[in-house]
């Protein structure tokens, strides 16, 4: 009985081994003539155009410095400490330090770094942003030669500009700093330039 | 068949000398850089020591040195191929700890994103298991419908691979509108496709005859080693966390524990396991079907809930059901914004001490095929 | 002698034979080509990808590139190899595959060399390459290398034999082991090829079954021995890496690439001398003429390198001990069983 049933399972093997080789190559000889699914990127296929990157892709970070007001929440955000920010004191009679709405500037953002070397794109700095100035673009083709130029410097001022403002910025500090003393003196309102 | 031979009555009194081979971190089929010292004898393997280490990215230490909110992303990064499924046990556990819980609909999409990424972690397993047994084409096939899921998570939350998505007290943003009808091709597509690597694979006569009896792990040594996940349930024990101990909507759904049953060679073997990855996947799909059903089509915020300062008291050990595993975190927070300790319990480091136990006495070729069938990605053993 | 067009042509002198020697040559090159493209394309189609676009329209000088790329890499040596075996063992193993091309046909009218015992000569030369594969493998100073070698010296070796058995039913039926006996004793339309019993009057269906065993045998072996899915485990690339050529680069590595291109086309030629009834056209006399022949013959010997090849991206590998059942315990057997009951037939009518 044993032995009836080795010889049994011994052409039974063979057979499931014919007989599964067959199925396999019947599936393969399917996909031999079927659809194919390549997309031959970048000759005869652009993602951007055609819609393949989704309208919300989280690939490349965007400063919109007409809007950022220096408040540095994006950069407390970042895990990796990918963003560097620094401001200047704006002084409150400067005609300069208003955005383009209209509102009025408390703070130059003087330097606007973003090391897309390090960036994971976590999308946390888009989140906190109260007037929504930096967000996800949809580029992703941003690759370079040298590893310095994915060091981006958003901010538009210029070393002049920024000596310039930082000067004010010192003299109103000064000042600040030698009001008090007059102030417990007179017992008067020194004089503030920008009630006149 | 394969039978765990004893050398030395083989090779009798003839001297030899083991052979030390060192299937090295740059190998094509150690799944990432995982480094094994194999002694051998001729072909037979007489021992193996997993040498780990070489992805460690010191995540741990890094979780001390974030917020809770930063710590997500790279609670990601630990297992990459299934990002979503890592995130869920931090989350909840945090969660827990601020006594928070989100709304049904929240955890419905929580529940289906998990769903997803695990049917996409199982295809990677059962692709590169097909190719380290020399079959190429199931793992195009299987990729191929890999795509068609990430592109849904991609349009969900930006990214393909590392979401970021699930946020303590909510998620990131809301589903989009053609979501229900994008879930739908999936869970046709992936029936067909399954269909056709039952065919080309896994019923396939050489393939059987490479993993059947090979790699058995019995219940006893498995439950003993602490694994868990389809290597637990391949041997026989239905231990599976969303019925263990449910967490989101997990007891409201009806789906069956995969468990493996000897199909065509013994219980616990190298076939069951990548059988009961299979059987999976269907159960994943059913499970998204049911959660669709419980997302009413009116859009929430999803960030209402998140609370503005995160920081829990407290020490707690959340887990979840990843993928390869019992995925669990060990978190310790002291009422600060950033956590005192965060301890991952990762699924594949433990599975993957069992290997010198299940591999003596088998051929070399074998090994490989118990290694792939374990499943194991070295993020996440090296954290 | 007589069947080759070009002594007819410039006579029985050295220049001719030459000549003959030549055009294998360049047959095996252009060959050599067209399977490496073929092999991409393939694998890619049955992947649902497209394969190689960019170089030339579809692809069609991908083969070019390639070439072009192996022959500038560098050449390195391992610095404890064994020089002179490292060195010539790619060569050898090229020259056992290209020496069989000897005696493969092209039509009636152009066989190289027609010996009276060419599939025997075919045969035991390519086994020349069990002898330059271990030594690639023991020279290369490498674990995996050695690994490689042994397996493949015995896979090799083991599936000689009921390649051999098959081999030898198929001369008891043509009653010849010369290539041109046997394809001649298959003329006629295709009921005559030895796949469906050969030459004779009705009783030859007795054959079938039993011919049909040793095709599928045959073709078998032939896999194994050109070390093809699922039986390339000697250089089994998910375990062993590159198996017995890791350590070659360059022009070495190339000459391993086109000797098992070159090997599956001898394989591939054989199948169709012994059962598929080499350069006779299936239709009888019709587009039979000795161009037509050439036609005939290379289109089944490539439709049987798109077997291979379909084959390969197909099925698992196989692991060496079951490679060693496979051959010893089932498909010996059915070839002795088969080569008994031919010539029990053979010898009854």
């Amino acid at each position: 009985m044993e032995n009836q049933n080795k010889i049994k399972r011994y052409f039974e093997g063979i057979w499931t081994g014919v007989y599964t080789v067959l199925v396999g190559m019947a599936i393969t000889w399917k996909h031999l003539w079927g659809h194919k699914v390549t997309m031959q990127y970048p000759d005869k296929f652009d993602p951007l155009k055609t819609g393949f990157i989704p309208e919300f892709a989280r690939n490349r970070l965007f400063v919109d410095m007409d809007k950022c007001i220096g408040c540095a929440i994006c950069q407390k955000d970042c895990p990796i400490d990918c963003i560097e920010i620094e401001t200047i004191r704006a002084s409150k009679e400067d005609p300069e330090a208003v955005f383009p709405s209209g509102k009025r500037m408390s703070l130059w953002v003087s330097k606007f770094d973003i090391d897309f070397a390090k960036c994971m794109c976590c999308n946390l700095c888009t989140e906190n942003c109260p007037e929504d100035c930096i967000y996800m673009t949809r580029e992703f083709e941003f690759s370079d030669y040298d590893r310095m130029k994915l060091l981006y410097h958003f901010s538009k001022m210029t070393p002049e500009k920024i000596a310039e403002k930082q000067k004010i910025a010192e003299e109103e500090k000064a000042k600040k700093a030698a009001a008090p003393k007059q102030a417990p003196a007179a017992g008067q309102k020194p004089d503030n330039p920008k009630t006149e | 068949m394969s039978e765990v031979k004893d050398v030395s009555v083989v090779l009798g009194q003839v001297p030899t000398q083991h052979m030390k081979l060192n299937v090295g971190p740059q190998h094509p089929s150690t799944h990432g850089v995982l480094r094994l010292v194999v002694e051998l004898e001729g072909e037979i393997v007489v021992d193996v020591t997993p040498v780990i280490g070489y992805l460690h990215r010191c995540f741990e230490k890094v979780a001390e040195q974030n917020t809770y909110t930063q710590v997500v992303p790279y609670v990601d990064r630990m297992d990459y191929v299934n990002s979503m499924n890592n995130e869920l046990p931090f989350v909840l556990g945090v969660e827990k700890m601020l006594g928070i819980t989100p709304s049904e609909r929240i955890q419905a999409i929580r529940v289906i994103c998990a769903e997803l990424n695990r049917i996409a972690s199982h295809q990677i397993a059962v692709a590169t298991f097909g190719m380290d047994a020399g079959a190429f084409t199931p793992f195009l096939y299987l990729f191929r419908d890999r795509e068609k899921i990430l592109w849904v998570l991609e349009k969900l939350s930006g990214s393909r691979l590392l979401y970021n998505y699930i946020r303590i007290g909510g998620l990131m943003r809301d589903i989009y509108p053609a979501f229900k009808d994008d879930l739908r091709d999936i869970i046709k597509t992936v029936r067909e496709t399954n269909e056709e690597i039952n065919n080309l694979l896994n019923n396939n006569k050489i393939f059987v005859e490479r993993c059947a009896n090979i790699g058995i792990l019995p219940s006893d040594v498995a439950i003993n080693y602490g694994c868990s996940g389809p290597m637990l349930r391949a041997s026989g024990v239905p231990f599976d966390l969303r019925r263990a101990d449910p967490y989101l909507i997990y007891d409201k759904l009806d789906f069956n524990i995969c468990v493996g049953s000897g199909t065509v060679g013994t219980v616990g073997d190298s076939w069951d396991r990548n059988w009961v990855r299979m059987l999976e996947m269907e159960q994943s799909l059913r499970i998204i079907e049911q959660a669709m059903e419980m997302i009413p089509d009116a859009s929430e915020d999803v960030r209402a809930g998140i609370p503005k300062r995160i920081a829990p008291k407290g020490e707690l050990y959340s887990r979840a059901e990843n993928p390869k595993g019992e995925l669990g975190f060990y978190i310790v927070g002291d009422g600060k914004a950033k956590p005192v300790r965060v301890k991952g319990r990762s699924p594949c480091y433990v599975n993957l001490s069992v290997i010198p136990e299940i591999s003596k006495g088998y051929m070399f070729a074998d090994l490989i095929i118990i290694l792939g069938s374990i499943d194991i990605v070295l993020g996440e053993i090296d954290r | 002698m007589e069947s080759n067009f070009i002594l007819e042509l410039i006579g029985n002198n050295i220049w001719a034979y030459l000549v003959t020697a030549l055009i294998p040559l360049i047959f095996v090159v252009i060959y050599a080509l067209v399977a490496i493209l073929g092999e991409l394309k393939i694998a890619s189609w049955v992947q649902d990808r497209l394969g190689p676009m960019r170089t030339g329209p579809w692809g069609i000088i991908q083969p070019v590139a390639e070439v072009v790329k192996l022959l500038q890499k560098e050449d390195i040596t391992p610095r404890n190899a064994n020089k002179p075996l490292f060195n010539t063992a790619p060569f050898i193993v090229f020259t056992g595959s290209f020496a069989a091309f000897a005696a493969i046909p092209y039509s009636s009218k152009f066989i190289p060399a027609d010996i009276n015992i060419g599939v025997f000569y075919i045969f035991a030369v390519s086994s020349f390459t069990v002898i330059a594969i271990l030594m690639g493998g023991w020279a290369s100073n490498n674990k995996y290398s050695v690994l490689g070698a042994l397996r493949s010296a015995s896979q090799m070796i083991s599936y000689e034999i009921p390649t051999c058995l098959s081999i030898i039913a198929i001369a008891a039926l043509a009653n010849s082991l010369s290539v041109s006996h046997i394809i001649n004793a298959q003329s006629g339309w295709f009921w005559n090829w030895n796949l469906f019993g050969g030459q004779g009057p009705l009783y030859k269906f007795l054959f079938i079954p039993f011919t049909l065993i040793l095709f599928l045998v045959y073709f078998v072996g032939s896999l194994a021995e050109a070390n093809r899915n699922p039986f390339d485990i000697p250089e089994g690339e998910s375990e062993i890496v590159g198996g017995y050529h890791t350590e070659y680069s360059a022009m070495k590595f190339a000459m391993f690439y086109f000797a098992e291109y070159a090997n599956m086309y001898v394989v591939s030629s054989m199948i169709t001398i012994l059962f598929l009834g080499g350069w006779n056209s299936p239709f009888g006399n019709f587009l039979n003429s000795p161009i037509w022949q050439a036609v005939w013959f290379i289109g089944k010997a490539m439709f049987f390198v798109f077997v291979q090849l379909w084959i390969r991206w197909t099925l698992p590998r196989v692991r060496v001990d079951q490679l060693m059942h496979i051959c010893w315990k089932v498909m010996l057997p059915a070839a002795f069983v088969s080569l008994i009951f031919i010539s029990l037939l053979g010898v009854i009518n």
